[in-house]
């Protein structure tokens, strides 16, 4: 095959992470110094606060990538075939920000100012009839194995879903019937892997990690628009690496057929997002129950609530409005640029999900947080890229190929 | 509504109609439509069909449905009827919403199906001429246009050298008419009365 198959990075990318990478790591030693060090609780919790939105905000979009490949495995979608070593590449930043956020939540849970997290205070717990209410499930120890397991296994799968696929480069499959085999070995892993995902990012993870930073407030709908939130912005960034690699000549097999399907993902996950989001708004609205709209009080109608309606506006009314059309979601100007500004509006929406609780009157600066993000997106570039060119960037041999590569929509 | 002459062939591949149709779209053969029993990929790409309009039309139809819900209920409980819900403020946008996506829902769907029935030219007693009923069952049926210019032989023969079993002339009406086909065997009695013309 003549086709470009090897990624090679180019020089200036791989500079302009690590300088991205650089510009994270000065930021979060700027906020220790402005913020954190502080012997002040609300200080040292706009400190935390901060790389705890960032790190699961960059760690759940990633594994987001993987939920893709597992989801597309299982419903045996050959489409994005052509593609799926860019999911691949993606994907493997879990276990590497994964480290980084479990170092943060542990480090945040075992807080000896118990900041952000305030059922991690045994003397709080006590006087306090919601939180020992709620101690079997906000208590240290669970915490800890839940988010350890999670992480770990996330890593685990993903890591057995990729080998699985880069089996097949230097050793095609013999006969149709070891392509079955292998298609249902695949099915296997990946619908563990769902199962999983659903005990996870679906309902508990985002309850422990980030709801519980409102500890007295509940809502059953937060891990699903959470999931939601990560999933469409998960979607965003392989379409920006998919475009990226076009542009670069790349991937000679992907083409708007299959960046029109992306597009689609993008556009009715942020609906998605919208309903489960609005869902979630309007019955605390309408029943108007003081436990329940404590979380929406200062978020709608406080000094959030410019973040809080900007991102509404990023996260629907842009989609909707500029994805809808067939030619848009084909062309990959506007999908680059609904991409940016999607990844960023639901970053605004972790943003506003983690701090105003330890901030209620007060937005803190956002460059700070944007700094730390470019961090992240930097670390992601580089580890992406570095999977992306270390096996090739066509899984040629898989089954399903052909599949992909005929693909209309 | 008229009456026309075309020519029809037979395909039973996907592999040999597409290439049929490249070559006899390049030749400059006026294609009429190609009827199969489903729907083929790429095959409107490959006949240079335009996109639908049915999205826009749906768009449309969606437009009216929020707007009349939006109207309707703020007409209704800010002006004419105001009524004390809970201590909301009488414009209580959150709670129409779900009212307002359903009618949205229902305008799009319900106006699309119409409009769709409207373009295919499909309602009760609604009748059109077939050129070959096996286009139902298991054959991809490509119908040339006859025009004033075209050499009926000379298709004839280049239909069957595209691999099109079956090559024959029809005389069929374009439009549409009302009627049943047990009972109306007018349309197929014309046949020899346009072929004198």
């Amino acid at each position: 095959m003549s086709i470009r198959e090897q990624f090679i990075i180019p020089k200036r990318y791989k500079t302009f992470s690590i300088a991205l990478m650089v510009i994270g790591l000065l930021t979060i030693v700027g906020l220790y110094v402005t913020h954190g060090s502080k012997s002040d609780a609300h200080e040292q919790s706009r400190f935390w606060g901060s790389l705890l939105h960032n790190s699961v905000y960059f760690l759940l979009i990633t594994n987001a990538v993987m939920f893709f490949i597992c989801a597309t495995t299982l419903a045996w979608g050959g489409w994005q075939m052509s593609f799926r070593r860019v999911s691949e590449a993606i994907s493997t930043c879990v276990p590497v920000i994964g480290a980084i956020c479990g170092a943060i939540l542990l480090l945040i849970c075992f807080n000896d100012s118990h900041v952000l997290y305030h059922w991690t205070d045994s003397k709080v717990v006590e006087g306090d009839d919601i939180l020992t209410w709620k101690k079997g499930f906000l208590n240290k120890t669970f915490f800890v194995g839940w988010t350890l397991f999670t992480i770990v296994a996330w890593s685990l799968l993903g890591w057995k879903m990729r080998k699985m696929s880069r089996e097949l480069d230097n050793n095609p499959l013999p006969s149709k019937e070891a392509g079955k085999k292998y298609i249902w070995k695949n099915t296997v892993w990946a619908a563990i892997y769902i199962v999983v995902f659903a005990l996870t990012v679906m309902s508990s993870i985002p309850w422990l990690w980030l709801m519980s930073i409102d500890a007295h407030w509940y809502s059953t709908m937060y891990s699903w628009y959470t999931f939601a939130s990560s999933f469409v912005a998960g979607m965003s960034l392989l379409a920006l690496f998919i475009i990226y690699l076009k542009n670069n000549g790349y991937l000679e097999y992907t083409n708007e057929e299959h960046l029109h399907d992306v597009g689609k993902f993008m556009f009715a996950f942020s609906i998605f997002w919208t309903y489960l989001w609005f869902s979630q708004f309007m019955l605390i609205w309408y029943s108007n129950q003081p436990e329940e709209t404590t979380y929406f009080k200062p978020r709608a109608q406080g000094v959030w609530s410019g973040v809080f309606w900007l991102m509404f506006i990023i996260n629907f009314i842009a989609p909707i409005l500029l994805l809808m059309k067939r030619g848009a979601k084909r062309n990959y100007t506007t999908v680059t640029f609904m991409a940016l500004l999607i990844i960023f509006g639901h970053w605004l929406d972790f943003f506003q999900m983690v701090h105003p609780n330890s901030s209620p009157n007060h937005v803190p600066m956002l460059l700070w947080d944007f700094g730390i993000a470019l961090g992240f997106v930097g670390l992601i570039m580089f580890i992406t890229a570095r999977a992306l060119s270390r096996s090739s960037l066509l899984a040629k041999n898989h089954p399903f190929i052909k599949e992909s590569l005929i693909h209309h929509t | 509504m008229a009456v026309k002459k075309f020519i029809t062939g037979n395909f039973y591949e996907e592999a040999v109609l597409f290439p049929a149709v490249k070559k006899t779209r390049r030749a400059g053969y006026k294609i009429h439509d190609i009827f199969t029993p489903f729907p083929i990929h790429g095959l409107d790409k490959a006949m240079g069909l335009r996109d639908t309009s049915l999205h826009t039309a749906g768009f449309i139809y969606a437009i009216s449905g929020t707007a009349t819900a939006v109207g309707f209920i703020t007409w209704a409980l800010t002006v004419d009827w105001q009524i004390n819900f809970g201590g909301k403020p009488f414009f209580a946008l959150p709670a129409w919403i779900p009212i307002t996506f359903e009618l949205t829902v229902l305008f799009a769907a319900v106006g699309m199906v119409l409009t769709f029935c409207y373009l295919c030219q499909l309602a009760p007693f609604v009748k059109k001429d077939h050129f070959n009923l096996r286009s139902t069952d298991d054959t991809f049926v490509m119908v040339l246009e006859c025009t004033d210019k075209t050499n009926e032989a000379d298709a004839m023969s280049f239909l069957q050298s595209l691999g099109a079993s079956e090559v024959q002339v029809q005389y069929k009406e374009t439009g549409w008419w009302l009627g049943r086909y047990d009972k109306d065997t007018k349309r197929f009695e014309r046949k020899a009365e346009v072929a004198a013309q």
